[in-house]
């Protein structure tokens, strides 16, 4: 490198560049946090919902399937579940649910199974609230089509 | 070693390679479920590898940033650590925390984790890379917090270098960052929009400070090119890591449910963030092109060299053929993703930890290399892992390809099901599995180098009188 180019510059670009984009960062977050509510139809987050995601999580669903893209791919993804496999009907995909939590695991030999979690009936059902409200999500038309 | 403290690096280094051998092992088993669906199931369901793999990954790479912090900070300050006592005390409480963590995962169901742990008190389990009970991830603060306070003591009472204030100001974004895994809103967008700020501001952020300037080190003592020139490019280098990868964490924004600017923010300079890796590459083969001598320890430079190569293919490279949004839209979520996360981490990060402990563990047992015979074998166990490697990574992109054209990109009622797709992609992923087994003989072979190496001890030269 030229000698003109010196440490110092190099430095001030480090702390200068750093500090402006972790700025410019922090208040592109302020604006994303203030929209975020109507993009994902925070009005609708109830406490079912709310238990649903924690029932997510305990169970560890994202260590398989994926939501909204993030998670494992080892099975299929679940943001539009609603979609695939209730035809956007709630009544519709909550009974297909229940039944298909209750069938697992299938115990077909050799193909992947999920495991039987023993989810009370009030679980199941806050668990599908979660997964209807997830797929109301405004995701910017992702994914592309009703596979996921 | 020219400081006695510098010692406490080794059961960091060890401890390390021992988790990097589990994490291989449990890569096997779910390159095999991805074949067998019901292989080992219900004993070690997917999920559980899975956390097991990631975890372990996790747990030994920031075991290695600390055993070279420790190593290297002494050297850089010129004065013993702090406190060797303390880095002793936290290593016992890492080990143990991080085994019986594992343990947990493997003995009881998920859900029975998180209620002995008492998760419900501050839910932050059940979030991919941070399944940690809430009781393990407040034990890595605690151990974060005495780790920063003993370094940055002995930073304040001795030189400060470039390295090590870059080093300890990757290492505090790492700390901080960390705390965001304790944000768990009931808002899944928010969710995920703050995990980012853990899991994209650790890898393609903080850590690669940590990465730059243990490479740095590294190229300095190796090569003894003028340590003004070698700062010169750390700092431009990550200058350009920051300026990219801060708003970079944007190609994580474009589909969870964040505004569409970020579709234009994310992929815009995330589409710069190879420049820095490009950099490293060319900052390590110009450093060694000048080098003013020849150090005995060749396995260290290849490492070294080998790191900047396979990070630029990995996180450059493969990070920005799926970075921009409208490929992204296609390829999120897909195997493409996993192609990318393994070459990336590996060449990364997996190889800058083995590269420093590569230099740093003859010079722990007062050598300063190993004898050539060990040094042949470790280079050829570097060639199996990258090549590997690389085949994992190759084949895997072909899968996400496969998952593309099959799954993502037909019309509703053409595109293939998730489970059908993923049947077609079997013959890959049977060749994945013996690419993650050639992988495996390649960490054997590693192995097999510290054994050559202290059988041929009386060959290696030694460490200089003065030192």
């Amino acid at each position: 490198m030229s000698e003109r180019f010196t440490k110092g510059m190099a430095r001030n670009i480090y702390y200068g560049g750093g500090a402006f984009f972790f700025l410019l960062f922090v208040a592109l977050t302020v604006d994303t946090v203030t929209v975020l509510p109507k993009r994902e139809n925070r009005e609708l987050l109830t406490a079912e919902v709310a238990h649903g995601k924690e029932i997510w999580e305990k169970n560890n669903c994202v260590g398989c399937h994926s939501l909204l893209g993030e998670g494992a791919y080892f099975a299929p993804e679940l943001g539009n579940v609603f979609q695939r496999r209730g035809m956007e009907n709630e009544q519709v995909f909550k009974a297909y649910f229940s039944a298909r939590m209750k069938a697992m695991p299938t115990g077909v030999e050799g193909r992947r199974q999920m495991p039987q979690f023993h989810l009370k009936e009030q679980e199941i059902n806050d668990l599908a609230e979660f997964l209807i409200w997830t797929s109301r999500i405004d995701t910017n038309d992702w994914p592309p089509n009703i596979e996921g | 070693m020219k400081y006695q403290s510098q010692a406490v690096a080794k059961p960091y280094f060890a401890f390390a390679m021992l988790l990097f051998v589990g994490q291989i092992v449990f890569g096997l088993i779910l390159g095999t479920q991805y074949i067998i669906g019901d292989f080992l199931f219900p004993e070690i369901p997917f999920n559980v590898a899975r956390m097991v793999h990631t975890n372990l990954l996790i747990v030994w790479l920031l075991c290695g940033f600390m055993g070279a912090t420790y190593y290297l900070v002494p050297e850089e300050t010129q004065c013993e650590l702090y406190s060797p006592k303390l880095a002793w005390i936290l290593f016992w409480a890492y080990a143990i925390a991080g085994t019986l963590t594992i343990v947990g995962y493997l003995s009881v169901p998920y859900a029975t984790l998180a209620e002995i742990t008492y998760n419900n008190i501050l839910p932050t389990m059940g979030r991919e890379f941070l399944e940690q009970p809430t009781i393990t991830k407040i034990g890595i603060v605690i151990v974060a917090l005495g780790f920063l306070f003993n370094v940055g003591m002995t930073i304040l009472r001795g030189r400060k270098t470039v390295i090590n204030m870059v080093l300890i100001t990757g290492l505090l974004g790492l700390a901080v960052f960390f705390l965001f895994s304790f944000y768990n809103p009931a808002s899944l967008t928010l969710d995920k929009y703050f995990w980012w700020w853990v899991v994209h501001l650790w890898v393609e952020g903080v850590w690669e400070l940590i990465l730059g300037s243990i490479l740095a080190f590294i190229l300095i003592k190796t090569t003894g090119v003028d340590r003004e020139v070698v700062e010169k490019w750390l700092y431009l280098i990550i200058a350009m890591a920051l300026i990219s990868g801060i708003l970079g964490t944007g190609h994580h924004y474009f589909f969870i449910g964040a505004p569409e600017y970020w579709l234009w923010i994310g992929s815009v300079f995330s589409a710069v963030e190879p420049l820095p890796f490009f950099m490293m590459m060319v900052f390590a083969f110009s450093m060694i092109k000048q080098r003013r001598r020849e150090h005995p320890n060749k396995a260290a430079v290849a490492w070294a060299a080998g790191c900047t190569i396979m990070a630029f293919l990995g996180a450059g490279v493969w990070g920005f053929l799926h970075t921009l949004a409208p490929v992204n839209y296609y390829t999120h979520g897909s195997q493409i993703t996993a192609a990318h996360g393994h070459l990336a981490f590996f060449g990364a990060y997996v190889m800058i930890v083995l590269a420093i402990i590569s230099y740093a563990w003859p010079q722990l047992q007062g050598r300063l290399s190993n004898s050539l015979q060990a040094q042949k074998v470790e280079i050829a166990s570097i060639w199996v892992m990258c090549v590997s490697m690389l085949m994992i990574t190759l084949l895997l992109t072909a899968a996400g390809i496969i998952q593309v054209m099959q799954q993502r990109m037909p019309a509703d009622g053409i595109a293939l099901g998730y489970m059908a797709t993923q049947d077609l992609i079997v013959p890959i992923y049977w060749t994945r599995l013996v690419a993650g087994i050639a992988f495996g003989g390649g960490v054997m072979l590693y192995l097999y180098s510290f054994v050559v190496a202290s059988r041929t001890q009386a060959d290696a030269p030694a460490l200089p009188v003065s030192a």
